[in-house]
């Protein structure tokens, strides 16, 4: 899969957890998730299985704990699916 | 201390015939129907393969929720509530706050069995346990399942910081959520509740009333008429889905900003059968239903005679004549003397713990545009209905009519009754 392709699905993952006062056109590789993009932090599991479902994937507890920013994530997401 | 006098100055409503309370007032006066026949009922082998859902596709619900709420809730009681819920603040012509908690307002929002619901876009997430996929039912199994989910996702939008509850007790919720908010407002201990409840609808909650054999099950081709209270032929309740939401405030607070008031709440009462003297889990004592209308009575310091409209609980089953039987002892008024009678059921279903306050919100819509709607389906009333009231008392369709005092009872099982009088 291309890596804008990642990109896109990730973003629109992403977006409906936003707080209201944050567009999805604010999402940026360098953000955190939870201390720039201020997504509650009980929804992160959710962010994980809506990737999990989107890419066929399946990502493992003490990996979610490395996920902090988007770049965390879209790394994640591109080594799962080059194994696949 | 003398109570507090308290008004209903914001209505909210999502019927299975209407979403809004414009819509709602419109179908009620023109005896709109919400119930369909529905083809995965008949493929499931329900009995009863009617009901009543409101038409989320009417709307977008982004309009009214934030964006999580729009787009990733899936349970429909709690999508109902906030739908509602909203709906009556603004009505209220109250504002929403992003960053300040608003600690003179609370809310109470009851729920029937918001676990039971449908689950849109996504299978019952309880399923996945016994799969062994537990990890997969995401942060939102628990706080959409749980019974004070209605209440809890509301206030996530409202910001209220008094009393957030969530009372269950079966098809009296709403109408005792509305008294509960009633007697805090009274008592001085906040400026407004938001109060009402809210029922999800589908194959797993309608399944096990299907299964107690207490759905109407001979009108599965004529959808429409499945729900008629109080007819020779009523045959069983038709299962719906809904919520309705009131903002109740001080007489106080609500001229202090001046807000348009609907209706002011008299008083009211709650009691328990005990499941004793004819009291059972399903069936009344009728001593105490009718206790708990002449209380409510007392309580709202009028007279019998001063009412002019009684809403009914009425769900189209066996009991609805031992109702008005109960009714008529208790007012002590029969024949021609006695009050106008409807319940919004023939129109909407029987949505549960639901009922009470989308009727409650009827209530207050006929005080204050001066209306009275129809019982739709009675074509025949029961003969022993009309052994203790004059036909005149039921009206078939919508009368244009000024009134001044409703009152409204809901009942439940667990033999629970709960008793509202509204004047205009």
């Amino acid at each position: 899969m291309e890596k804008v392709t990642i990109t896109e699905n990730l973003f629109n993952i992403i977006g409906p957890y936003l707080p209201e006062d944050i567009n999805t056109g604010d999402i940026s590789e360098d953000k955190h998730l939870i201390n720039d993009l201020r997504i509650n932090s009980a929804h992160i599991v959710d962010i994980v299985l809506d990737i999990e479902e989107k890419f066929d994937i399946m990502v493992e507890d003490d990996i979610i704990g490395e996920m902090n920013t988007v770049k965390d994530a879209l790394n994640i997401i591109s080594k799962k699916v080059a194994s696949n | 201390m003398d109570n507090k006098r308290v008004v209903i100055t914001g209505l909210g409503v999502v019927a299975s015939n209407a979403i809004g309370k414009d819509n709602f007032e419109r179908a009620l006066r023109n005896g709109t129907s919400g119930i369909k026949h529905r083809a995965d009922l008949a493929e499931l082998n329900f009995r009863c393969q009617i009901g009543g859902m409101p038409d989320l596709s009417q709307i977008n619900l982004g309009d009214t929720l934030p964006r999580l709420h729009a787009e990733k809730l899936t349970n429909k009681g709690i999508i109902y509530a906030c739908l509602a819920g909203v709906e009556a603040w603004q009505d209220a012509g109250l504002s929403i706050s992003s960053d300040k908690t608003d600690f003179d307002s609370g809310l109470i929002m009851g729920a029937g069995a918001l676990s039971y619901d449908s689950w849109i876009n996504r299978e019952f997430p309880a399923y996945l346990t016994d799969r062994g996929e537990s990890r997969k039912m995401g942060s939102r199994a628990i706080s959409e399942g749980m019974n004070s989910g209605g209440a809890a996702y509301l206030n996530s939008i409202l910001g209220l910081g008094n009393r957030i509850q969530s009372n269950s007790s079966a098809c009296i919720t709403g109408t005792e959520a509305v008294l509960m908010g009633y007697e805090y407002l009274a008592a001085g201990k906040a400026e407004r509740m938001l109060c009402g409840s809210t029922e999800g609808d589908g194959k797993y909650i309608w399944g096990g009333f299907d299964a107690m054999r207490v759905l109407c099950s001979d009108s599965n081709e004529r959808d429409t008429y499945g729900s008629r209270p109080m007819s020779a032929t009523s045959s069983g309740f038709v299962p719906a889905g809904g919520s309705g939401a009131l903002v109740l405030e001080t007489l106080e607070s609500a001229q202090k900003r001046g807000a348009k008031i609907y209706a002011e709440i008299l008083g009211g009462h709650v009691n328990s059968g005990g499941q004793r003297n004819g009291g059972t889990m399903t069936a009344p004592n009728a001593d105490a239903a009718i206790k708990c209308i002449e209380q409510a009575i007392t309580n709202a310091g009028i007279n019998a005679e001063e009412i002019d409209l009684v809403s009914g609980h009425l769900t189209s089953t066996k009991g609805d004549p031992i109702e008005v039987q109960n009714w008529a002892k208790a007012l002590k008024r029969s024949g021609k003397d006695f009050p106008y009678i409807n319940t919004p059921k023939s129109m909407l279903g029987h949505s549960i713990a639901g009922a009470g306050s989308m009727e409650l919100a009827a209530c207050a819509l006929q005080l204050s545009k001066g209306f009275i709607h129809g019982n739709i389906n009675l074509e025949e009333v029961h003969p022993a209905i009309l052994n203790e009231i004059d036909p005149s008392c039921l009206p078939k369709t919508s009368l244009e009519k000024e009134i001044n005092t409703v009152i409204k009872a809901s009942f439940g099982f667990g033999d629970l009754n709960c008793v509202i009088v509204l004047r205009r």
